[in-house]
């Protein structure tokens, strides 16, 4: 294990786990959506038992590696520094353990999470903290470059590309997001790693392990003449070159320091071996800055959005808009509203994933960002089980089509003073033809007139509480017929 | 120039030997370049343009048999996105059309939401009044008032700025049989007016435009007003499936001039399954598919003029180049369009000829849109029988894709709720909403992989 290798798997690692995020057709998910499962809470919180043993063994063997290969968060931090060190050289220093902050946030972690706070232990979250950049800042990028090939196959009459829409899913998971990006950048430009060696919690309960783990950076004192270059390149500021001393809960495993020693006098190695002198390997500079700039061009790369153009001849259709819901409706597979918010720690790939439209990140205090789904975008439908395949941390289990045409996740309301067939005397019937389990059927209006205009019954029963009907329902801006959330979800 | 395939043939044998594939394809190309005529695609060029065919009317008016219909003008956007009439390519599109013989322009005042009439007026202005005729419509649908219909009637006088018109049509009869005729048309006593009204010169021609049923079409034939002319539906895909001939035959026993419309049914003849477009094409690769179309219509002797809504300059000059002169069908042709109508019927598209009458829905769908894409699929093979069809993939892909970019998600048959208000502006009859709901299915069978 160098550097090099490091570099190289973090790069693997940052940039699938990123179009995980950004990838809206899913077809990545199925060959690398594991990507997101091995991430370290959510696989606690799936009560994932041998991923979370596999990630406890690796620190003990390797230490920290996690922190510099697997965690999308922490190689984020590790190109900003990049970057800072190329403004300037040697920019670290050694710093003091802050370990009761450490612990403290630790604790606050735990007990929000016992205490069900979910928005604190999603703002917590190393991963999930990622995701939410990449879907708030960078998925728009992504989706304007991909409209824009949309645009020029639908020139060329290609079906290969189609457009998405881009819109803001939540104000204040974007908020969020924007400071997330722009603290962590900063912090890591001047200083590297110290979000992950103060706050994180996931890096303070691998800081704990690591300090047993087999393999570590060793200083071999025989060789070392104190000069100081591996603490003034250490992200971490865990190297006491004055005592010749590594603090292993701290040292996330990116070997940077066995390249800066000019003398050999840092190895990767069991401790209890002692040092002989091998020659570090030169680091790929080049492969690295290539990397990083593919990173930005896919990010500068953006276009303009492209407007669907409206015939004169046509209504204006006015925006639906969200009815208050006194539950709120959550997918199919998050069992119960209890087991959701455990769980979910607001990753914000199941929005990313959603075609519908349907998901994005609720504005409630308890649960800010932990997604809950809404109708007057798109609705649940039926062919569609994304957010279950993809969740890495059990809120959404794993269902397919056939359960999830039978569990209920709340039940529809009419509305009679908003329903067309009252308000313009038309007949309609759409959220009936729409049902995808049958629970609407059309009745006479007048119970003594088998032929005046038909009203919709609903049997909440049967109802899965889709939303096809409250999506198609043709009374704007609040729907005629809309669904209530369920806190416990039932198989009918 | 008179270098032979075989020089093409030698020089390739000679490239050969510097290698590979690209210098196979580098003579190929040299070998067409030499082939090429003086100009370019002769499709988009006039130089072909001869002497346009006239027929006579009644009142011995000369008409060109390519007539203009002024129901599909190029549209642009005003400062505020409104849709509103591309006047300046208007203007162009009927001073060509002049230059090189049209002379009959058919317009009416509901045509593109009320701006065809004035569109037209304005490029019509530009020319000396006795160079072309004009022709517009009573389309006293909404309100069939003596009031209004008198008043409808003046206002295209006001907005076409002349002071006689050539042919006028009571819009669209047949639809609602012949109570709803007579109450547009009789019981208000406006027929007596247009009588006067061509009796003291304003009117030179009166007739009527028909959608509807046998019944009513001989009904308004028998009875007691001479009519100049009628404007019927003709073409060789309504020929026999549809009352076409009967129309005409009728029309031809009474020697009444015949306006045909639709000969390309909306462009839809022009628009044919890949298989149809080869056979028309195999056996005239010098014709375009459409011209097909406009020699079938003008192939009988009582059709006075033939209408088309030509947007683009290509439409125009392919049509001129039809009619300049008119080249007419050998009896074998008649019959090979009578196998093509006949072909046709296996492409089970929906008979819309995208005049959007039915618009706007109330409910914001775009309902032209919808059927247009869903015959685009039928006539691209794009709409499997089921997930066995070995297109299946392709095709499902090619029509949702399609779908979401021909139609925005709010305006697509999802969301038509069969209110039925659409039905009965339909001249073609057809069933909007069992149509609309139809396609949806469709798209969820689809969309749900359980076709």
């Amino acid at each position: 294990m160098n550097s090099k290798i490091r570099k190289v798997l973090a790069a693997v690692f940052f940039t699938l786990v990123t179009l995980l995020f950004l990838d809206f057709t899913g077809t990545l998910h199925a060959w690398f959506g594991w990507m997101a499962k091995i991430q370290f809470l959510p696989a606690l919180l799936a009560l994932n038992v041998g991923v979370v043993a596999l990630l406890v063994v690796l620190t003990l063997v390797m230490g920290r590696i996690y922190c510099s290969v697997i965690c999308p968060l922490g190689v984020f931090q590790d190109i900003a520094g990049w970057l800072g060190k190329k403004a300037k050289k040697h920019r670290y220093t050694y710093s003091k353990p802050l370990t009761w902050l450490r612990y403290a946030m630790l604790g606050l972690f735990v007990i929000a999470l016992v205490a069900g706070v979910g928005s604190l232990v999603a703002l917590l979250a190393p991963y999930s903290a990622w995701g939410r950049i990449v879907s708030n800042l960078f998925s728009p990028l992504y989706l304007w470059g991909n409209n824009l090939l949309a645009h020029f196959a639908e020139q060329a009459e290609s079906y290969t590309f189609y457009s998405a829409d881009v819109w803001i899913k939540g104000g204040a998971t974007l908020l969020v997001a924007i400071f997330t990006f722009v603290i962590l950048g900063v912090l890591a430009w001047r200083n590297g790693r110290t979000y992950c060696n103060t706050i994180c919690p996931v890096g303070t309960v691998l800081g704990f392990l690591a300090r047993f783990s087999w393999l570590k950076p060793v200083i071999d004192t025989s060789k070392c003449n104190s000069c100081g270059l591996c603490a003034r390149n250490c992200k971490a500021a865990c190297i006491d070159s004055k005592t010749h001393s590594i603090d292993y809960s701290r040292c996330v495993v990116c070997l940077d320091c066995i390249d800066t020693c000019k003398k050999g006098a840092i190895r990767y190695v069991h401790r209890a071996k002692s040092a002989d002198s091998a020659q570090a390997p030169k680091v790929d500079e080049g492969r690295r800055a290539f990397m990083t700039a593919t990173a930005i061009a896919t990010a500068t790369g953006l276009v303009k959005a492209q407007e669907k153009k409206l015939d004169g001849g046509l209504a204006t259709i006015e925006d639906k808009q969200i009815p208050e819901r006194t539950t709120p409706i959550l997918p199919p597979g998050a069992l119960s509203a209890r087991n959701f918010h455990q769980h979910c720690t607001a990753c914000q790939l199941c929005v990313q994933v959603c075609p519908n439209q349907v998901l994005r990140p609720s504005t409630g205090l308890m649960n800010l960002m932990q997604p809950e789904a809404s109708y007057e975008r798109g609705y649940c439908r039926p062919e569609c089980t994304k957010c279950s395949e993809v969740c890495p941390a059990g809120a959404i289990r794993p269902i397919d089509r056939a359960e999830k045409s039978s569990i209920q996740v709340g039940h529809a309301v009419w509305i009679e003073q908003n329903c067309v067939v009252n308000t313009d005397g038309v007949s309609c019937g759409n959220c009936e033809r729409h049902c995808p389990t049958g629970a609407i059927q059309m009745v006479p209006k007048d119970a003594s007139n088998p032929r005046s205009l038909k009203i919709p019954v609903i049997d909440t029963e049967r109802c899965i509480g889709c939303g096809a009907c409250e999506n198609l329902c043709p009374s704007r801006p609040f729907s005629a017929i809309y669904v209530e959330g369920h806190e416990v979800h039932r198989t009918l | 120039m008179d270098k032979t395939e075989n020089n093409g043939l030698d020089r390739r044998g000679f490239l050969k030997t510097l290698g590979a594939g690209i210098a196979a394809s580098a003579s190929l190309y040299g070998c067409s370049s030499e082939k090429k005529t003086a100009y370019g695609d002769p499709a988009v060029s006039d130089k072909a343009i001869g002497e346009m065919t006239y027929r006579e009317s009644l009142t011995g008016d000369k008409v060109s048999l390519l007539g203009y219909g002024c129901m599909r003008w190029p549209m642009t956007k005003d400062e505020n996105g409104k849709d509103i009439v591309d006047q300046e390519r208007v203007n162009e599109l009927v001073d060509y059309a002049i230059e090189h013989g049209v002379n009959y322009f058919d317009t009416a005042p509901v045509y593109l939401q009320g701006q065809s009439e004035k569109a037209t007026g304005i490029a019509l202005k530009r020319h000396p009044r006795d160079k072309f005729f004009i022709a517009t419509k009573l389309s006293n649908f909404s309100n069939s008032s003596f009031e209004n219909s008198k008043k409808m009637y003046e206002q295209s006088f006001k907005e076409m700025q002349v002071d006689y018109i050539d042919y006028y049509l009571l819009h669209s009869i047949g639809g609602g049989g012949v109570p709803s005729f007579r109450q547009r048309f009789v019981d208000n006593g406006i027929i007596d007016f247009l009588v006067k009204e061509r009796e003291a010169g304003r009117i030179r021609n009166l007739g009527w435009s028909y959608h509807g049923d046998k019944e009513t079409f001989l009904y308004v034939l028998d009875m007691d007003v001479k009519w100049d002319f009628v404007q019927i539906q003709m073409n060789y895909a309504d020929w026999k499936t549809n009352d076409a001939e009967f129309l005409y035959r009728e029309l031809e026993k009474r020697n009444i001039p015949v306006v045909i419309m639709e000969p390309l049914l909306g462009g839809r003849l022009a628009k044919l399954s890949d298989h149809l477009v080869g056979r028309l094409k195999q056996r005239r690769p010098d014709l375009s598919v459409a011209s097909w179309a406009f020699r079938f219509a003008g192939h009988f002797p009582r059709v006075l003029t033939s209408l088309s809504g030509m947007t683009y300059k290509e439409h125009l000059i392919d049509n001129l180049k039809t009619y300049s002169p008119i080249e007419y069908l050998t009896d074998e042709e008649l019959e090979f369009l009578e196998e093509t109508a006949q072909l046709m019927l296996k492409y089970p598209t929906i008979p819309c000829n995208d005049c959007k009458y039915c618009m706007p829905c109330p409910y914001g769908i775009d309902i032209p849109a919808v059927l247009l894409h869903y015959n685009k699929c039928v006539n691209e093979g794009n709409v499997p029988k089921d997930r066995q069809d070995p297109k299946y993939r392709e095709a499902r892909q090619a029509f949702l894709v399609g779908y979401d970019r021909s139609v925005p998600k709010l305006r697509q048959a999802s969301h038509c709720i069969g209110c039925n208000q659409c039905m009965q502006h339909c001249p073609q009859r057809i069933n909007i909403p069992r149509q609309l709901h139809r396609i949806d299915e469709f798209v969820e069978k689809l969309k749900q992989d359980t076709l």
